[in-house]
């Protein structure tokens, strides 16, 4: 698909508006359907759209592989992390109420770390298995 | 009153049509043999439960069902066929006289079963008295989170949620270690 014009024009206008609608979501869990998980998703949606057109070698240079693995881990380690410094603050794992004065604040705050966590997480392992097979059809 | 009676109406429609939808798609995928057909009709059979999922009110579950089952899923099962030699499945070679016998067996037992379940939204079924009644009074002076979905999964719920995460980021290891890495590559290369 790499010589097709429209595709290629087409694909370049619509990643940003899956990456908007990505963050979107990401970010407005808190009242609207939608949170870390489907946000991940939609990102890496956006990102093997671009891949599909403008393939692999050029999606891998925007976003390498290594790239990918650091931050699949970071995600895990965010979510899993807010939860070690609640723990270290004197409350139970992922007590959030914790991480601010007013418990209310703190909620929000551990919310929305632990989703931004889930997110990172899902959106780079769905693209790192993309990638996995597409490379392989590479090969 | 009248508008109650149409609003039924308008329900059972659309949840006839969907239904009726989702039959059609599975018989169509059991009669396919072209496993880029039945890849597509799987993404449609997704998207037709999410439609679902919508008229019974559960948007969350409707998102990810639209994102992972109809997005997600149907291209990383395109890429698997593209790395496979073979397009078209084989035809049986015999009738699968048993396989269906045990099927409508099992069918039969769970349609059966249905009955005991607590018809859909039951205020007073199981599953709405024990937790849910907490969720849904104090979930807003808990969290201050307006939607209950998110104040379970993040909060009340965030270790399980750790560990959905968890399994995702698992489960991507073990793709990596299979089929990933740029030592596989270099070595294929070497043979060829």
């Amino acid at each position: 698909m790499k010589h097709n014009l429209l595709l290629r024009v087409i694909a370049k206008y619509l990643f940003p508006v899956i990456a908007l609608f990505a963050f979107y979501v990401q970010f407005h869990g808190d009242f609207g359907p939608g949170g870390g998980f489907q946000a991940g998703v939609i990102l890496s949606v956006a990102f093997i759209f671009y891949t599909l057109v403008y393939g692999l070698e050029t999606a891998e240079q925007i976003i390498p592989p290594y790239v990918l693995r650091i931050l699949a881990s970071t995600g895990v380690l965010i979510y899993a992390g807010t939860g070690v410094v609640t723990m270290l603050m004197g409350g139970n794992f992922l007590d959030y109420d914790l991480l601010s004065l007013n418990p209310i604040e703190g909620q929000h705050i551990g919310i929305l770390v632990i989703e931004l966590g889930g997110g990172i997480t899902v959106s780079a392992i769905m693209l790192m298995i993309f990638f996995a097979f597409a490379g392989r059809a590479r090969s | 009153m009248k508008n109650i009676t149409v609003t039924v109406l308008i329900d059972a429609l659309i949840d006839i049509t969907l239904l009726a939808f989702l039959a059609i798609t599975a018989i169509a995928i059991i009669h396919m043999r072209n496993l880029f057909v039945i890849i597509m009709l799987f993404g449609i059979f997704s998207l037709h439960s999410a439609g679902l999922f919508v008229v019974m009110d559960a948007a969350d579950v409707a998102f990810t069902e639209a994102a992972v089952g109809a997005g997600i899923s149907t291209v990383l099962m395109l890429a698997t066929l593209a790395l496979t030699k073979n397009h078209e499945e084989k035809k049986p070679p015999h009738h699968a006289r048993l396989p269906l016998l045990v099927v409508l067996i099992t069918g039969g037992a769970l349609v059966y079963g249905t009955y005991d379940i607590p018809s859909f939204g039951d205020p007073m079924s199981p599953a709405q008295q024990h937790v849910k009644p907490h969720y849904i009074e104090r979930s807003i002076e808990e969290t201050g989170v307006a939607n209950i979905v998110t104040a379970v999964l993040a909060s009340y719920r965030g270790y399980d949620t750790l560990g959905e995460v968890t399994v995702i980021f698992t489960a991507g290891i073990g793709v990596m270690l299979l089929i990933g890495g740029r030592l596989l590559r270099r070595k294929k290369q070497e043979d060829d």
